[in-house]
């Protein structure tokens, strides 16, 4: 390269920032590219949570004994933010019950259990829309809605309420995320190596669907590969002039949505905002290839790229999986376990979830399937006290001061930890990682979270029922004035009428006796005597006691 | 699936407490031999009394506080805090004077706060200001740098001095105890003498006391060791041995008769070990960064005017104290703007 082009090139570069903190861990990620990528088979029987994405659970549209095809949409979303479930291959409804759920509590969830039948009819798919820059965006967004697509990186957020900020919000950069930082998985390279033409083409569609004016790809530096189709997919595009790949230092957390907008645009998102509030909307790649399939082929989110590896699994490798199907399936497929896994993991190590047990299904979130040796995952043993080193607060992207966090939570100090920002952490794990005292600190940040969210929540519902309280007492005062206004009338029209009326028709005994006992007493006060008050407060007692029994 | 199910993350920790804790000793080795080959193996004798009562006494409170004493033992913390008040005292301390300082280091001022990571004063300096106070005399009597080269002081001579109260033979005690340079200057400065005057005796080296100076420069070395290998940041050796050279630096610019040099006070005393080893000490020091710079700056700051001004030679353990005490206030104040928040915000 002559100086000159050199320094064109230098100058091209693009300005990136930094985030505070992070960690550079082995990446792991040979491991798993070994082997080329495969077509897992469709498993006997499909388990399809209702609830793979966050929001509102879906609700089911069908029926136990129904025949599904592969496509068919078998759950609707329920309200705006949530996601539809389609039936991955064809078969029969057998089950629509409780079943174990890659989620941490480790408790079963509601799921639509599919007795495949191994032909794979699918169901007649939505035309495509090919010609989607003349079509009414709020259609495209429909599209995404009806294909049952969610961020696909983890975060499992129905993509139809990401691609719609509002008119209030313009959007100026898209950020595609490409990062893949958790070591380990490789089903993103893969993707982006593979089908780098229908992440642009997802990228086309993102851009005119926000009408934003740049869209930036980001990808680690471990992806040459990755990075270089990018590249020629998209010199062969005409997005060429507004889309930009960029290569970004491997450095762990920086596929955080927050951390990737961070390193690309210097912009910080607000704490309490979201992308949208800076002009940015994120999106994954993965999720970005299923918009362009929705789009343009009319096809829901039925499969997706897992990455099944471990040093505890024989063979790992990435596997294009049908949404539904059990692990332990997945796993066999992999030639199954080298030696015993000490953990099970869906996710990376880093931020994933360990598996209760091998037979949980594979849902839209999932990105790979962790099966981790003892010598990779040992135990941490006890944990020590903390000797408040500050490695935690030096690796921590959200520039908390974990210790610190560590040491109210530990006491439940739930205003002390929010003090220290405990919302701002993204549980991204640097912390422990480093901590020399092997203390499982985002353990305690999710106690403190999951405390605080139970305490704010019992404080609202105190507040609903004070108010709740307060309303039935005025009611109860006002009731009570009414009929204390009404029986006043009533004794004076009594006392008013001339002697011998007392006996004309009176349709309410209950009155009648009522306003003789006023009578008496107004005689008896009328007399001077004290014992008026006792006499006239029990008159009114029992009515007050029935309505307090309302 | 075997195991309990725990949080993320689940790869391997990267670090560990007793492998901070050995580095830091580590360092620690090459001040040990030149401080032994100055003053004898009073100090071997000294440092290995000490780690064994402080183990010891680590050992039985947390028995007696019905929990596991190994781990507490295995940190290795009870080792750091014995090497480090061992060092401070004088190489012919009787033996039971060290005894009663370590424990009450270890018991009065780190157990019964709730052991490792719960004191707010560092132990070791705490253990020496305890004897200090206590036993004033015993504790600043030290031997003149190259007894031990010159009379050729034994193992056994200093086992003598240390266990028997004995003087080495032929000497009498009066020819092995001198007090510490810091504590000649200031006596000296005190009776009106100047620098130039001072700096004629030959127990006085190029910078600062004979001897000590090269003390000084080999815990600066193992203090650069740990900064390599990350155990420690520079924000607190910088900003502490910054600020006391600044201080000394001006008044010894307005006079430098009256006024040691800067070198001098970094040469001297504990200040390159305290700046290192001590005031680094991570339990009782701030965590957050700037507050480390505050708190490294203060404790500067306050050596020289104890130095200066107070009543002991030496300064480094009051001023460290002093500073575990505002710890906690600083940090409260220094919290760094966290991400997404608005500058000037906690």
């Amino acid at each position: 390269m002559s100086p000159v082009a050199l320094l064109n090139y230098k100058s091209r570069e693009r300005q990136l920032w930094r985030f505070h903190g992070g960690i550079h861990i082995p990446d792991e990620k040979a491991l798993s590219k070994e082997r080329p990528a495969a077509q897992a088979p469709i498993p006997r029987f499909l388990v399809l949570p209702l609830q793979q994405h966050i929001g509102a659970i879906a609700k089911p549209k069908v029926a136990v004994g129904d025949r599904v095809l592969a496509g068919q949409r078998i759950a609707d979303p329920v309200g705006y933010v949530s996601a539809a479930i389609h039936a991955s291959s064809s078969g029969v409804v057998v089950a629509i019950e409780d079943r174990p759920v890659a989620h941490p509590s480790g408790l079963p969830a509601p799921c639509i259990v599919i007795e495949t039948d191994g032909e794979d009819a699918a169901v007649e798919q939505l035309p495509p829309i090919v010609d989607y820059r003349h079509v009414e965006r709020a259609l495209l967004r429909e599209r995404i809605r009806e294909c049952g697509i969610v961020g696909l990186g983890g975060a499992t957020f129905p993509t139809s309420v990401k691609v719609n900020p509002g008119h209030d919000q313009p959007i100026e950069t898209l950020v595609i995320n490409g990062v893949e930082c958790e070591p380990y998985i490789t089903c993103d390279d893969l993707l982006m190596q593979t089908r780098a033409v229908d992440v642009i083409e997802g990228v086309r569609i993102l851009h005119h669907l926000l009408g934003v004016r740049a869209c930036l790809i980001g990808v680690e530096d471990n992806k040459p590969e990755a990075l270089a189709a990018l590249r020629m997919a998209l010199a062969d595009s005409d997005m060429a002039d507004c889309t930009e790949v960029v290569t970004i230092p491997t450095r762990y957390p920086s596929g955080g949505e927050r951390q990737l907008i961070r390193i690309l645009t210097g912009k910080e998102v607000p704490t309490d905002g979201i992308p949208a509030q800076i002009g940015v909307v994120c999106q994954n790649v993965s999720t970005t290839v299923a918009i362009a399939e929705a789009v343009l082929d009319g096809k829901p989110l039925i499969s997706r790229l897992v990455t099944v590896t471990g040093r505890a699994i024989s063979e790992p490798r990435n596997l294009l999986v049908r949404i539904g199907t059990p692990a332990n399936e997945l796993i066999d497929f992999c030639g199954g376990y080298r030696e015993a896994p000490r953990k099970l993991i869906s996710g990376g190590p880093m931020m994933g979830v360990q598996l209760a047990s091998d037979q949980v299904p594979v849902t839209k979130g999932v990105n790979c399937l962790l099966a981790l040796t003892a010598d990779e995952a040992p135990d941490p043993g006890p944990p020590l006290a903390c000797i408040r080193c500050g490695r935690c607060a030096e690796v921590c992207p959200a520039n908390l001061l974990p210790q610190q966090i560590y040491w109210h939570a530990r006491a439940k100090d739930l205003d002390k930890v929010q003090d220290y920002n405990l919302f701002d952490c993204i549980e991204c794990g640097c912390c422990a990682h480093v901590c020399p005292s092997h203390i499982p600190l985002v353990q305690y940040y999710r106690f403190a979270k999951t405390a605080s969210w139970a305490r704010d929540q019992e404080a609202r519902q105190a507040e609903h029922a004070r108010a709740r309280h307060a309303a039935k007492q005025a009611r109860l005062e006002r009731v009570e004035r009414e009929r204390q206004a009404k029986l006043r009338q009533k004794a004076e029209a009594v006392r008013d009428k001339p002697a011998g009326a007392g006996t004309a028709p009176c349709t309410e005994p209950k009155a009648a006796i009522e306003a003789a006992k006023q009578r008496a007493a107004a005689k008896r006060a009328a007399a001077g005597q004290d014992a008026a008050a006792p006499a006239q407060a029990g008159a009114v007692r029992p009515e007050k006691e029935r309505l307090t029994q309302d | 699936m075997p195991g309990t199910i725990i949080s993320s993350p689940h790869g391997a920790r990267v670090n560990r407490v007793d492998w901070i804790m050995l580095q830091v000793i580590a360092a620690l080795i090459p001040g040990i031999a030149v401080m032994i080959w100055f003053f004898g193996w009073g100090l071997l004798i000294n440092i290995a009394l000490a780690i064994v009562v402080a183990v010891a006494a680590e050992a039985l409170v947390m028995k007696l506080r019905g929990r596991p004493a190994w781990p507490a033992v295995r940190d290795l913390s009870a080792v750091v805090t014995a090497i480090l008040l061992a060092l401070a005292l004088p190489p012919s301390l009787p033996w039971w004077l060290t005894v009663l300082g370590v424990l009450f280091a270890i018991v009065i001022v780190k157990q019964l706060y709730g052991g490792l990571g719960y004191n707010p004063f560092n132990p070791a300096m705490a253990g020496y200001v305890f004897l200090l106070i206590s036993y004033p005399v015993a504790v600043t009597s030290w031997l003149p740098p190259l007894v031990a080269v010159e009379h050729h002081l034994t193992f056994i001579d200093s086992a003598r001095m240390i266990f028997l109260g004995l003087p080495p033979p032929g000497l009498a005690w009066d020819a092995v105890t001198m007090a510490t340079p810091l504590d000649t200057m200031r006596a000296a400065l005190g009776e009106g003498q100047t620098i130039d005057q001072i700096q004629r005796s030959p127990l006085w080296g190029e910078y600062g006391g004979l001897g000590w100076e090269w003390v000084a420069v080999a815990f600066l070395l193992g203090g650069l060791f740990l900064l390599w290998r990350r155990v420690i940041t520079w924000h607190i050796p910088v900003s502490m041995l910054g600020a006391l050279a600044l201080m000394a630096g001006l008044f010894w610019l307005i006079d430098p008769q009256t006024h040691p040099s800067p070198l001098f006070h970094l040469l001297s005393g504990a200040a390159i070990v305290g700046a290192f080893f001590i005031a680094t000490d991570p339990v009782t020091a701030c965590t957050t960064k700037r507050g480390q710079l505050i708190f490294g700056a203060c404790i500067g700051v306050l050596v020289f005017v104890i130095r200066t001004w107070g009543g002991y030679p030496d300064a480094v353990a009051f001023a460290v104290l002093l500073m575990n005490i505002g710890a906690p206030m600083i940090e409260h104040f220094t919290q760094p703007r966290a991400f997404g928040h608005e500058r000037g915000r906690g």
